[in-house]
């Protein structure tokens, strides 16, 4: 196992120095004056702009500039944002429980649909049931998610004026942020009536940036469980005389669970991509929403600084979810 | 010795293997209806300017002063089948220009796309080595970043437009390609018929183009019909948020970026533009699936 642990990390830090490098070069892509990419002051004077170069060190070799990133990357400096002149790093840290509370909720619903779903669709297979789960997938799978949050606010906001339409909470509260996480937040502070605002807040969101998940989750769950029920020990199983139930909770879909978590695992990289259009779309004050303004307004410190963390992010969990997998299945371990 | 009289029945008739994948593809329905929307679209976006009534960028001032819905709402103008947006332009007319732009973007998506990831997996998994290291590892830093937040990145520095939309989009999908490319070149190698061609002295470049290539193909071509839909879906969440095709350009994305404002008082404009999205991609996914299942018997379940 230490072996197999060693072989994956071996191959994670070359992939994450070179992330590392791949936004240093990509700020130093960025046409026009590096001062002005870097700070956003525009028509300064010679000297100053001088006086910049040199401080920002951009007047020193490039390799001495790369070395002097790496450094502040791995001590948590990803530079000054132009626009609020705070630290890349704080306005991430800022932002990120809103995304993250967005994309838990999301996942939970997609695993809570999806799962069974697929479940019910493996066991009946080819019955109407099943071809419907299947098309509904495809569809979900295939959904401009944009859209799909438009089209709900349109149903569920506009016409039913069942659900608010943006942000996280409505105006009327005034909530502390302790943890970051508006449901911690809310249980937490005085307000009557602010948890339910926020709930009612997160329920379309959650459903968008839910909905392509869900429908890899359900695709993977029946493929997974109609290979398991072909397996002899469910033959076995149910020679025994064991109920149709107790096949497919216990003996089955403990086995096909396994690759469905590696799934949900690896879908941490699709999520960040929903949640840049999910929260366009709501006005969600997160990660996604963050990076996009970022380009808008020119914040290249923030756009590299997010790129980097969120890179970092996903090879980070999938990482994990391949230590875990080798961890369950030794077959993956052994393998050279 | 008797005389025995040998019957034999007549073996089958062989099935060409590209006939074998069409049979199989017509077996499938979802397939079949998805070629169909597809073949639609083409002549659509060939015969554009035949089909649609108007140009797309044509105004009709009347319907900037009293908003034109649908011809099946109220107050509708029978001349604009889906009502016209919020300056005047006909719906149905820029939706039927737009699948020229969004064919056009799939196309030249996956072609830069598979030329880079055939020619990275192939340079891979024929050297090997150090060459191997360098390109799967840059094959692994670009999986690592989401791949709309590197399509946006790269747009940003390259500036918003359709084209750099294309090129951002189509960076983000080499990996795929490569590494496919390079997993099929991998169990290609030590067969026979590769050591045969290779004794018979054929070069690095014959084997690998004309040897093992075409026996690669498989699954890229079911990974370049799957791509296709999603290339069209990131070009389109481009478009959205501002920085792909721009308007006029009636590319069915953008035409939700300038429509999303507009949702309480002219939902007609939202909702058609993004149907065509998802119909679009939905065709291209069964039609991918199901060339999956045709050339891939073993990924059938």
């Amino acid at each position: 196992m230490i072996r197999f642990v060693l072989t994956r990390l071996g191959l994670v830090i070359p992939t994450f120095l070179g992330i590392i490098f791949l936004t240093f070069i990509l700020i130093r892509l960025v046409p026009g004056d590096p001062v002005e990419v870097r700070v956003g002051e525009r028509g300064i004077s010679p000297e100053r702009h001088a006086e910049l170069i040199h401080q920002m060190g951009l007047d020193r070799p490039l390799y001495v500039q790369f070395f002097d990133y790496v450094g502040g990357v791995l001590k948590g400096d990803l530079g000054i944002s132009v626009i609020t002149h705070r630290p890349v790093m704080d306005e991430f840290l800022t932002l990120f429980p809103a995304t993250l509370e967005l994309a838990i909720f999301a996942m939970i619903f997609a695993t809570l649909v999806g799962l069974p779903a697929g479940v019910l669709a493996a066991v009946r297979r080819g019955s109407v049931y099943d071809h419907t789960v299947m098309g509904t997938s495809l569809t979900g799978y295939s959904m401009p998610i944009f859209w799909w949050g438009l089209l709900l606010i349109l149903f569920f906001s506009v016409t039913l004026h069942w659900t608010p339409v943006a942000k996280r909470l409505s105006d009327d509260y005034f909530v502390d942020e302790v943890t970051g996480f508006m449901l911690i937040d809310t249980l937490l502070s005085n307000e009557k009536g602010s948890f339910l605002d926020a709930v009612r807040h997160l329920i379309l969101p959650t459903i968008v940036l839910g909905t392509v998940p869900l429908a890899v989750i359900a695709r993977m769950t029946r493929s997974a469980m109609l290979e398991v029920l072909g397996e002899d020990y469910i033959r076995t199983a149910r020679a025994k005389g064991l109920g149709v139930y107790r096949i497919v909770a216990v003996h089955a879909l403990r086995n096909a669970l396994v690759p469905v978590v590696t799934v949900i695992g690896l879908q941490v990289g699709t999520l960040m991509g929903g949640a840049i259009l999910t929260e366009s779309v709501f006005s969600w004050p997160g990660i996604g929403k963050w990076l996009v303004e970022s380009i808008s307004r020119r914040d290249y410190p923030a756009l590299q600084g997010g790129v980097l963390v969120i890179a970092a992010l996903v090879m980070a969990t999938n990482l994990l979810v391949d230590l875990l997998y080798g961890l369950l299945n030794p077959r993956i371990r052994h393998r050279r | 010795m008797t005389d025995t009289t040998l019957s034999v029945t007549p073996a089958p008739q062989a099935i060409s293997p590209a006939r074998e994948v069409w049979l199989s593809l017509k077996a499938n329905k979802g397939a079949t209806a998805g070629l169909i929307v597809i073949v639609v679209l083409v002549l659509a976006a060939i015969f554009a300017n035949f089909i649609a009534p108007y140009g797309y960028a044509e105004v009709f001032k009347e319907c900037v002063i009293k908003p034109c819905p649908p011809v099946w709402q109220e107050g509708a103008d029978p001349r604009f089948f889906l009502g016209a947006d919020s300056v005047g332009r006909d719906l149905w007319s820029r939706l039927i220009h737009g699948s020229r732009f969004s064919l056009f973007i799939g196309t030249i998506v996956v072609t830069i796309s598979l030329a880079a990831g055939i020619l990275f997996g192939l340079l891979s998994g024929f050297f090997r080595g150090t060459i191997d290291i360098l390109i799967m590892r840059a094959m692994d830093i670009i999986l690592s970043i989401p791949s709309l937040l590197l399509a946006l990145a790269i747009v940003a520095i390259l500036g918003s437009g359709l084209l750099n939309a294309m090129i951002a989009v189509a960076i983000t999908y080499v990996p795929h390609y490569a590494r496919l490319a390079r997993a099929a070149v991998l169990t290609e190698l030590p067969k026979d018929y590769v050591t045969a061609s290779r004794v018979a002295g054929a070069g690095t470049l014959r084997l690998m183009l004309n040897v093992v290539l075409p026996n690669c193909l498989a699954p890229l071509i079911v990974q370049a019909t799957l791509s296709f839909s999603t290339a069209i879906l990131d070009a389109a969440a481009l478009g959205f948020l501002g920085y792909g095709a721009q308007a006029p350009t009636p590319e069915w994305g953008t035409m939700l970026a300038d429509a999303r404002n507009l949702i309480r008082s002219m939902p007609w404009v939202v909702t058609f533009p993004g149907l065509a999205i998802l119909v679009t991609v939905l065709a291209f996914n069964l039609l991918g699936d199901g060339l999956r299942d045709a050339l891939d018997p073993k990924l059938k379940r």
